[in-house]
C-alpha cells in the first residue's frame, strides 16, 4: 500500500472545505470579536470603544443578575434530568409488561416542538383558569403562582425542562444498560450482594460515561434555553427569569445595541468554553480503561 | 321602438324622470371617477411588508380588488409584530429594504422612523391630484390621529389607519350584583375595585398588565389624569415627579390590592383571559382588545361587558393613545404605485370594513358616522360611545422618544417591583436615573 502524499500541490483539496469553515464559523467570531470594540447601535454611528462595553457589563446589574440566573437554571435543568432520566432507564431496563409501550409514551415529550410545548404550559400555569392550581385545589393546596411569581418563576420552568428534556437522558443512560457485561453481576450475586450494592459498585461506575455524555448535551442545552423561557416569561416577571440569552436578545434585538451584545456573547462563548473544557475532562476521566 | 318613443308609457316616463333627476349626481360621481387614472401604475408590482393581525388579514383580503382597479400586482407578507419590528429597523438601515411599503406602532417607532428618514413625506402625494382620488379625502382622517402621526417638522410619513385608546372594561353583572356604580374619578377605580374584589370566589377587582415593558401604557394612562405625559415636549423626564409618584401609586394599589394572584406577570392576553371568564370585574386596556369578550365560544360574559371612558384624574382627563401607520420606504423605486395602495386600503369602504369586523378602530372619523355598521355590530351602542368620547381625549400613551422600547424595559422593571413591594418613588428615581442618559445618547446621535 503506498504511503499517503502530503505534498502541498493536494492542499489544494482541502481549500472548499477551509473557505466554508471561515465563511460560517471564522469570521462570524472574528466579527463579533471586531463588534464587542465597537458601540454601536442599528441606525447610528460606530465608534471604537475598546473593552469600554466590557467594562459597563461589569456593573451592569441587570447582567450580573442574569448570570446568577443562568448558573440557577442550569444546575436544576442538568442535575434533575440525569436523576430522574437514570432511575427511568433503570426502571426500563427491566423486563414487565406493557414495557414497549410505556417507554414510547416516555419519550413522546421530548418529540414535541419547545414553542408547542410553552404555550401549552403557560395556559396550564395561568393562576385563576389553570389546570394545575386545579389539580392543586383538589389535595387541598392552595395556587400557586408558578411562572407569575418571581420566586416560584425558574423552578417552574425547570419543571418544563424535566419533563421536556428526562426522555433524552433516558435513552442515553438505556444504551450504556444494554451494553452492559452480565459477568460482574453474576459473581456480585454470589458474593451475596444485594440490588442497591450491585448499582452503587457496578452499574453506576459501568454506566457513568454514558451519564457523562447526558451531562455534557443537557448543560450545553440548558446553557442555550431560550425559547421556552422567552415564550413562557419573556424575563419576567421583572428581570426574575431574565438568562443570560434573554438578556442578549434584549440588547440585540429589542435595543439594537449590537456593540453591547456582541460583548455579551464573547463572555458567554468563553465561559461555554471553559465549562465544556471542564465537562470533557470529566468525561475522559470517566472512561472505563481510564 | 319609434313607435315607444312617440307614446311613453308611464313606467318608460317614471325611468326617465328618474334618470334625469339622479343624472347630474352620476355625471359627477362618473368624472370624479374618470378624472381619476387608477391604471396609470399598471404592471408593477410592489412589496409591503405588514404585521400579523386581523388588520392586514383585511388588507390581504382587499389586494384582488386593488389589482383589478389598478393593475397593480402586491406581493405582501406579514410577519409577528416584534419580529416584523426587528425587520423593519434592520432593514431600513441597510438603507435599501426589500419593501415599498410598510406598517409601524407609531407609539414605538414613530421617533425612530424620523430619525432614520425610514419614509417620504406624503403630503405631496396627497396634495398631487393627478395622483389622490378625489374621494380619497385625507381630512376625514381624525385630527388625533393624524397630529399623532405628524412628525416634529411636521412632515406626515405616514397614514394612521388604526388608533387604539385605552378604556375600561367592566362586567356590568357584577357590578349589578354588588349596586356599585361605574367609577367617576381615577382614585375611585381603587374604591371601587376594593369592593368587587372577591378573592374567596376567585373575582378580582380590577385586573392589569403586570409584567415588565407591557405595563408601560398602564401606568401612563394613569399619569394623564395628572395633564403629564412621561417625557415633556423639549425631552425632559418626568417619571419621578410627584405626578409620575402618584400614577405609580395608584398602580401598585390597584394590582397589589386588588389584582388576581400572579397579576405581576400578566400581559394583556392573561388579562383579557380572566376578564372573559368573569374573574375580574375591571380591566384596564385599549378598546383594540374587545372583540372576543362578545364571542359566545370565547367568552362567558358576553353581553355583560361594559365599556367606559377612563375616568378624569386629578387635574385632567385624557384617553391613551397608541396607533399604527402606513409609509413608503424612502428607499422605493416605486412611490407611485406605493401610494395608490395606501391610498385604497384606507380608504373609507376599507377603514368601514375595519370596524364592521372587530379589527379595531379606524383612523377615519366617517366609518364612526356609519349608521348600519353600528347597527349591525355585535358591540352595542355603548361601545361605539366610549370609542367617540375616548377620540377626542385622546392623547399620546408613550413618550415620542427614540428608545421607547429601553424606556419601558426599564421603568417596566420598576413598576413589577413596585407591585412586589418596593417603595414606588425609590424604584422610579432609580429608574430615571437609569434610563436619563439612554435618553440623552440617543437625542446626541
Amino acid at each position: 500500500m503506498a504511503s499517503a502524499d502530503f505534498t502541498p500541490r493536494y492542499w489544494l483539496f482541502s481549500l472548499p472545505a477551509v473557505l466554508v469553515i471561515a465563511a460560517v464559523i471564522v469570521f462570524p467570531w472574528l466579527f463579533t470579536l471586531y463588534m464587542s470594540g465597537q458601540d454601536w447601535k442599528i441606525g447610528g454611528g460606530v465608534e471604537f470603544v475598546g473593552l469600554g462595553n466590557f467594562a459597563e457589563l461589569m456593573k451592569d446589574q441587570r447582567f450580573i443578575e442574569s448570570m446568577g440566573h443562568t448558573l440557577y437554571f442550569t444546575v436544576l435543568a442538568v442535575v434533575l434530568p440525569i436523576v430522574f432520566g437514570t432511575a427511568a432507564a433503570l426502571v426500563f431496563h427491566r423486563e414487565f409488561p406493557m414495557r414497549g409501550v410505556l417507554r414510547t409514551i416516555f419519550v413522546m415529550p421530548m418529540m414535541a416542538t419547545p414553542v408547542a410545548v410553552a404555550l401549552v404550559w403557560t395556559m396550564m400555569f395561568h393562576p385563576q383558569l389553570g389546570v394545575l392550581n386545579y389539580l392543586l385545589s383538589l389535595v387541598g393546596i392552595g395556587p400557586s403562582g408558578w411562572v407569575y411569581e418571581p420566586s416560584t418563576v425558574i423552578p417552574t420552568l425547570v419543571m418544563v425542562e424535566v419533563w421536556h428534556w428526562t426522555p433524552l437522558v433516558m435513552l442515553i443512560v438505556l444504551g450504556g444498560l444494554a451494553g452492559l457485561p452480565r459477568e460482574p453481576y453474576e459473581s456480585a450475586l454470589i458474593d451475596g450482594a444485594n440490588d442497591w450494592h450491585m448499582f452503587r459498585h457496578i452499574t453506576l461506575p459501568l454506566v457513568w460515561p454514558f451519564i457523562m455524555v447526558a451531562i455534557v448535551i443537557r448543560t450545553i442545552d440548558a446553557l442555550k434555553a431560550f425559547d421556552t423561557i422567552f415564550v413562557i416569561t419573556q424575563g419576567g416577571p421583572g428581570t426574575a427569569s431574565e438568562t443570560l440569552n434573554i438578556f442578549l436578545y434584549l440588547q440585540a434585538f429589542q435595543f439594537y445595541k449590537i456593540g453591547y451584545a456582541s460583548a455579551v456573547v464573547v463572555i458567554f462563548f468563553v465561559i461555554i468554553i471553559m465549562l465544556s473544557l471542564l465537562l470533557l475532562y470529566a468525561r475522559q476521566k470517566s472512561k472505563w480503561n481510564a | 321602438m319609434t313607435d315607444s318613443i312617440l307614446k311613453p308609457t308611464r313606467r318608460v316616463l317614471l325611468a326617465g324622470g328618474a334618470a334625469a333627476i339622479a343624472s347630474p349626481f352620476v355625471l359627477r360621481k362618473a368624472q370624479a371617477q374618470g378624472a381619476f387614472d387608477w391604471k396609470k401604475f399598471s404592471g408593477q408590482t410592489i412589496d409591503v411588508l405588514l404585521v400579523k393581525n386581523p388588520r392586514s388579514d383585511l388588507m390581504q383580503a382587499a389586494e384582488k380588488e386593488f389589482t383589478e382597479l389598478t393593475g397593480i400586482k402586491v406581493s405582501a407578507e406579514q410577519v409577528p409584530e416584534q419580529q416584523q419590528r426587528q425587520k423593519a429597523v434592520i432593514e431600513f438601515a441597510s438603507g435599501k429594504p426589500s419593501f415599498d411599503v410598510s406598517g409601524i406602532s407609531l407609539h414605538v417607532q414613530k421617533r425612530m422612523a424620523a430619525k432614520g428618514k425610514w419614509f417620504e413625506n406624503l403630503e405631496p402625494f396627497i396634495k398631487n391630484p393627478s395622483l389622490t382620488a378625489p374621494d380619497f379625502d385625507f381630512a376625514d382622517f381624525g385630527a388625533g390621529p393624524v397630529a399623532y402621526a405628524r412628525q416634529a417638522d411636521g412632515s406626515l410619513d405616514t397614514i394612521p389607519f388604526f388608533v387604539d385608546y385605552w378604556m375600561i372594561y367592566y362586567n356590568k353583572e357584577l357590578f349589578d350584583a354588588k349596586g356599585v356604580a361605574y367609577p367617576k374619578t381615577m382614585e375611585e377605580i381603587f374604591t371601587v375595585a376594593q369592593k368587587l374584589h372577591d378573592p374567596a370566589k376567585g373575582v378580582a377587582g380590577f385586573v392589569s398588565r403586570g409584567l415588565k415593558n407591557a405595563n408601560i401604557p398602564v401606568w401612563t394612562s394613569l399619569m394623564l389624569g395628572q395633564g403629564m405625559e412621561t417625557v415633556s415636549p423639549e425631552g425632559k423626564l418626568l417619571t419621578d415627579t410627584p405626578e409620575a409618584v402618584w400614577a405609580g401609586e395608584l398602580y401598585r394599589k390597584l394590582n397589589k390590592e386588588t389584582g388576581p394572584v400572579g397579576q405581576v406577570g400578566f400581559n394583556w392576553n392573561e388579562c383579557q383571559t380572566t376578564f372573559m371568564q368573569g374573574r375580574a370585574a375591571m380591566w384596564l386596556d385599549g378598546i383594540g382588545f374587545a372583540t372576543p369578550l362578545e364571542d359566545p365560544t370565547k367568552s362567558r360574559i358576553v353581553g355583560k361587558v361594559g365599556y367606559g371612558v377612563t375616568p378624569p384624574g386629578p387635574k385632567a382627563h385624557h384617553a391613551g393613545m397608541f396607533a399604527d401607520g402606513m409609509g413608503i420606504s424612502r428607499g422605493s423605486s416605486k412611490k407611485e404605485a406605493a401610494w395608490l395602495y395606501l391610498q385604497f386600503m384606507t380608504n373609507k369602504k376599507n377603514q368601514i370594513a375595519m370596524l364592521k369586523a372587530g379589527a379595531g378602530a379606524p383612523g377615519r372619523s366617517s366609518a364612526y358616522l356609519d349608521t348600519e355598521t353600528i347597527a349591525q355590530s355585535k358591540f352595542g351602542k355603548q361601545y361605539f360611545d366610549c370609542l367617540l368620547a375616548s377620540a377626542k381625549i385622546a392623547r399620546a400613551g408613550l413618550p415620542q422618544i427614540v428608545p421607547v422600547t429601553e424606556f419601558r424595559d426599564v421603568f417596566g422593571v420598576a413598576l413589577t417591583n413596585a407591585i412586589g413591594g418596593a417603595d414606588v418613588a425609590a424604584e422610579l428615581k432609580k429608574a430615571t436615573e437609569t434610563f436619563a442618559p439612554v435618553l440623552a445618547k440617543s437625542e446626541q446621535g
